[in-house]
């Protein structure tokens, strides 16, 4: 793997093989009365969030400190950031401090990047999400989900076809879950009214379909992505009533998906909008499980960027 | 009064001794025959001489962002970059929107002495699109001012367009539009398509530039005035101008030597160096943009010269200024893109950089012929160099060049501003 993890399309094959099976080890520990590992001792990663976002933020601080790391959280809030200091001046900081990882979640697409290649630190990067660009982490656990669904648990997801739902323009979840599901082998189809699509979107590597009740009967996971309601004040589309009715899974809809299909959302939900509360409540619904699968597949990220001890060893000596 | 030779230099590819005496071109007469005693000599076998450049769109940034660019600096960029003349968009702080502005940015231009300084007027109070500013007054300052720009923002209202459109004629003025419709471009990061949809930022279709040139041409037919398309980015826009041509519409139009150049792929670097408005665009477009300017469809190049301090560049994209330096390496940038390339000879380069500007901008000592009698604003060069691009060695204050590291062609060698030297040190 690269030192960096900034977006999807930079992980190869074996790379996103790689985190997913790291992945499936770690998650054995979190079955144990003791859930961590002393991998990462004496590592720095710092959580730098300039978004609010609780479940990702710790998510990834269970992660960094299951595997022992050292864990500091800045937010944007109440921080020299509100205080008008510059993401290069923040980075300048957190390096001086010693940070061996930096967690990013920032509003602007291609903070992360910069971050990674300005020479402002020497740490490795990951993109928590950015703007309206990536989620790199989000797709790995929707990967880890689909294939422990779908897929036994094991190699790629070749043949696997994934539907997803929603705003893709503003979307880093669905631009994530496209490099990588490809990479993967799955077939992806986006679900959108037009003017939620991006331009260029014809040139990505999947199908593309204005209606959602085409794909449903083909496929294997449905992601919901959440709408949010001030797109309608920009036109986008005309009300949150007809999204849902020509966009929202609901019940019925639920019951075109063939009989092993999985419903996804990477939340938070917007229950009544794009999915049903009785869809997110389903057997089918796998939605919790996301979150938990979350906690593994960070770990395995940050564990890999920073090249903690050897997996094997750990599992013995677990303090 | 002080000589000086040129001596065996090409003019248009005749090898030619260009005698400066004062402010003047003397004489020019068949190499070797120029009489050198008491002159300062310049042996230039190996040299090109043209017409002092003359840019219709630099920002200079002063008054209120001397942080950035001064007169005084931003005019020793143009006299390294070739120029003897520059247009100084009206967007500072105060906006040049009154007489006393216009006048005040003059008379710095002559203080600093690097290069004639001719300030651009807005054509709004405060660029606000909202009334005329007054325009008359301007025009009949010491600046003589006779380009009318709002750029950076565009009149986007039609009416009021109209307006200074038909208002301008009374002293030969010219409207020069960035062409950009507001709504269409809310927020807009990058050139809207396959790379703005990849990289989750907000893109800025080509229709916003091309609906406002539609617009503006078919309101320069109807009130008969003068337009100028700034910044022209796009194929759609060069078929619009083209059209606009021939049906005898008076339009005249300009493209940067970054359009000319890059393209927007170079923004999956998230480097803001390449953030530029209007942004830039795909391979066709820059394709298209060339054979424009190769045909005169476009009639100048114009730098845009967009001076931002480091501060401004050095963060995340989407809080980054827009805009790129230019004013020094423009000629080697239109020799690497049309020179080479076989689109312009250097005939050519000097209508599209000096004779065409220094008309569309009404200057009459500028774009002049190199002949006895005419003013000596020249430009010497060296067609076979080659540069590398420096940031850190560039005169002007600002940084932020797209170019750093590249190794282009030509070296400027001297600049003369009316028989005086502003660039050059060797003899």
């Amino acid at each position: 793997m690269k030192a960096h993890l900034l977006s999807a399309a930079d992980l190869t094959r074996d790379d996103a093989l790689l985190v997913l099976d790291t992945a499936q080890e770690l998650a054995q520990i979190a079955d144990r009365p003791i859930k961590k590992l002393p991998t990462l001792r004496g590592r720095t990663v710092v959580n730098l969030f300039y978004e609010d976002s609780t479940r990702t933020r710790i998510s990834f601080e269970a992660a960094a400190k299951r595997l022992s790391a050292d864990v500091i959280n800045f937010s944007a809030k109440g921080s020299s950031v509100s205080k008008g200091e510059s993401l290069k001046d923040t980075a300048l900081t957190l390096e001086a401090m010693g940070a061996d990882a930096v967690v990013i979640r920032h509003s602007a697409s291609g903070a992360p990047h910069r971050l990674a290649t300005s020479g402002w630190i020497r740490g490795s990067v990951v993109n928590a999400g950015d703007g309206t660009h990536e989620h790199p982490t989000q797709a790995l656990l929707d990967a880890y989900t689909i294939r422990e669904h779908l897929a036994g648990g094991a190699g790629d997801l070749a043949g696997r076809r994934v539907t997803i739902v929603g705003d893709v323009l503003h979307s880093r979840v669905a631009r994530s879950n496209v490099h990588l599901l490809h990479t993967l082998g799955a077939q992806v189809t986006l679900v959108a009214p037009p003017t939620l699509l991006p331009v260029g979107v014809e040139q990505w590597p999947c199908d593309v379909s204005y209606s959602i009740d085409a794909p449903l009967p083909q496929t294997d996971a449905v992601m919901m992505l959440r709408v949010q309601a001030e797109r309608m004040d920009s036109a986008f589309f005309p009300s949150a009533r007809e999204y849902s009715r020509r966009y929202g899974l609901d019940a019925r809809r639920m019951a075109a998906l063939p009989e092993h299909a999985i419903v996804m959302h990477p939340g938070p939900m917007n229950r009544g909008m794009e999915i049903g509360s009785d869809v997110a409540d389903s057997e089918r619904s796998v939605i919790v499980e996301q979150v938990t699968n979350g906690v593994s597949v960070r770990m395995a990220v940050l564990y890999l960027l920073l090249g903690g001890a050897p997996l094997v060893a750990d599992e013995e000596e677990s303090a | 009064m002080s000589t000086t030779v040129i001596r065996d230099v090409s003019i248009n590819g005749e090898r030619r001794d260009v005698v400066i005496a004062g402010e003047s071109i003397a004489e020019v007469v068949a190499s070797g025959s120029a009489d050198t005693a008491g002159a300062t000599v310049i042996e230039a076998r190996s040299l090109i001489v043209l017409p002092g450049l003359v840019d219709l769109h630099t920002h200079l940034r002063e008054p209120g962002r001397e942080d950035a660019e001064t007169v005084e600096t931003g005019t020793r960029a143009a006299a390294a970059g070739g120029f003897t003349a520059v247009h100084a968009m009206a967007n500072t702080d105060p906006v040049a929107d009154t007489a006393g502005v216009v006048e005040q940015v003059w008379r710095l231009g002559a203080q600093a002495g690097y290069c004639d300084v001719h300030p651009v007027g807005a054509v709004t109070v405060g660029l606000a699109g909202q009334r005329l500013a007054e325009l008359g007054a301007m025009a009949d300052s010491a600046a003589r001012v006779r380009v009318f720009s709002d750029d950076g923002k565009c009149v986007s209202d039609a009416l009021l367009m109209r307006r200074a459109l038909e208002y301008v004629k009374a002293f030969d003025g010219v409207i020069a539009q960035h062409s950009q419709e507001p709504r269409l471009t809310e927020d807009a990061q990058m050139n809207e398509g396959v790379m703005s949809g990849v990289l989750g930022l907000k893109g800025w279709p080509a229709v916003a530039e091309e609906a406002i040139i539609a617009r503006d041409v078919l309101l320069t037919e109807h009130v008969d005035s003068r337009l100028h398309v700034c910044h022209v980015s796009t194929a759609g826009s060069v078929d619009l101008i083209r059209w606009a041509k021939s049906r005898g519409i008076r339009v005249t139009a300009e493209v940067t030597p970054h359009h000319l150049m890059l393209t927007d792929d170079l923004v999956a670097t998230y480097d803001p160096v390449y953030k530029v408005n209007p942004p830039l665009r795909t391979a066709a477009d820059v394709q298209a943009l060339r054979a424009g300017l190769a045909d005169g469809t476009i009639d100048v190049v114009a730098t845009d010269h967009a001076p931002h301090p480091s501060e401004d560049k050095d963060c995340e994209w989407q809080a980054a200024a827009m805009g790129m330096l230019g004013l020094e390496t423009a000629l080697a940038v239109v020799a690497e893109t049309m020179v080479v390339t076989g689109l312009l000879d250097w005939a050519g380069v000097a209508d599209r950089m000096s004779i065409a500007p220094a008309r569309i901008g009404r200057l009459e000592g500028q774009g002049r012929p190199i002949a006895p009698g005419e003013p000596a604003n020249l430009v010497l060069i060296d067609p076979a160099a080659r540069t590398v691009v420096t940031a850190s060695a560039l005169a002007s204050r600002s940084r932020n060049t797209p170019y750093a590291g590249l190794d282009l062609p030509t070296r400027i060698v001297a600049t003369f501003l009316r028989g005086r030297r502003t660039y050059g040190s060797d003899a």
